[in-house]
């Protein structure tokens, strides 16, 4: 009796691992909108080159103060799509890659000079920069993936870049948080040439 | 791609036109918009959307069941996330007739397609419609009543925010309609 109960249990448990062996969890492809959502969160963090432009994007409209810390990180995500959109349909903006680096130079030596420009200039800047970002990616839709689902994984994803930065931006307050602020803007706009570089060779 | 399709939840049609809104970001969106919009200009405002919508779904679901299946119109969609998007971002102070009125279109629009997603499923239309029509009278009252009550600067700013991630999801929609994708 006792060897027959041990053998149901271990049939049982057999049967258990059999259903949850990792075949079974992954018989379906994550295709569709789980996947495209997940593909467009996961993209803009997955880019040393876009991390570095978005934080710099929230650190600038930290040093700044109100109403840049607020409006950068609107203007930003717009004009990125509005420059995923002309990937999209087609029209082709020469030098993506360099403006990419020259967005990471640009914003790090914002951060690095603490630059205060006028609002309208630093929204156009920042604007100008988006464009390149979006063109480059906000088309790379994976196979299989939900286009609209991607969009707004990478429209979030991008966002809580900025709000990243803003949030260590916050250091700006303090003395030494000004000057570690700096310092990182430096450390920015080196990344940059280093993506210059990458870019021209 | 574009106005998916009623999906089964083997759980009855009300629940399949419940999830249909919540699995169709297209129509979601701009739902979410406008909620954000009313809210911001006051609980009178949020109480237009609150019953404009879903009345305007409802009805534009029967004339949509009446209307011969066309093909879908993504771009449509698209716009209407971009410009309601856009204006929460912008904070546009809009005047009640304009938050109703565009609550009245934005239910007749998308209550039309999924009257005609209902007719080509042969779906139990009413039960089904009712199922979305809760779910935007929920999404309508949660987040309208939300940002009505947000006092805090940064609240109202973070809102705009919301509003401007909305506006780029709808203008990356747009962008993907153009393309045919």
């Amino acid at each position: 009796m006792r060897s027959r109960e041990i053998t149901t249990r271990i049939g049982l448990l057999a049967a258990c691992a059999w259903l949850l062996r990792p075949g079974a969890a992954l018989a379906h492809q994550a295709g569709g909108e789980a996947s495209g959502f997940l593909a467009g969160l996961r993209h803009p963090v997955s880019g040393i080159d876009h991390i570095v432009a978005m934080i710099a994007v929230g650190l600038w409209g930290a040093q700044l103060g109100p109403p840049a810390i607020w409006l950068l990180p609107v203007t930003f995500p717009i004009v990125m799509a509005f420059g995923g959109t002309l990937g999209l349909v087609g029209v082709k903006i020469p030098g993506i890659e360099i403006g990419i680096a020259l967005s990471a130079i640009g914003l790090g030596a914002a951060v690095l000079f603490e630059a205060r420009p006028k609002l309208g200039i630093a929204a156009v800047l920042v604007g100008f920069f988006a464009i390149f970002h979006g063109h480059a990616h906000g088309t790379e839709l994976p196979a299989n993936a939900s286009a609209i689902l991607y969009s707004i994984g990478f429209v979030i994803a991008t966002g809580l870049l900025h709000a990243t930065g803003i949030a260590i931006g916050l250091i700006h307050r303090w003395p030494a948080g000004k000057t570690a602020l700096r310092v990182s803007g430096a450390v920015i706009a080196l990344a940059g040439l280093t993506f210059l570089w990458q870019a021209l060779t | 791609m574009f106005l998916a399709h009623l999906m089964s939840t083997g759980l009855g049609p009300f629940y399949d036109g419940l999830v249909h809104l919540f699995l169709t970001p297209e129509e979601l969106l701009p739902v979410v918009a406008l909620s954000l919009l009313a809210g911001m200009r006051g609980p009178r405002f949020g109480r237009a959307a609150l019953f404009v919508l879903p009345a305007a779904w409802l009805l534009g679901s029967v004339a949509g069941r009446a209307i011969p299946p066309r093909t879908a119109l993504p771009a449509v969609a698209a716009l209407l996330t971009l410009g309601l998007g856009a204006l929460v971002a912008a904070d546009r102070a809009l005047p009640y007739v304009s938050v109703a009125a565009l609550a009245a279109g934005l239910g007749l629009w998308n209550g039309a397609w999924t009257g005609m997603e209902l007719a080509k499923s042969h779906s139990s239309t009413f039960v089904t419609v009712l199922g979305t029509v809760c779910g935007v009278f929920i999404v309508v009252a949660l987040l309208a009543a939300l940002t009505s009550s947000l006092r805090a600067p940064w609240a109202r700013i973070a809102v705009r925010v919301a509003g401007s991630w909305i506006a780029a999801s709808g203008l990356f929609m747009l962008g993907w309609s153009l393309r045919g994708a």
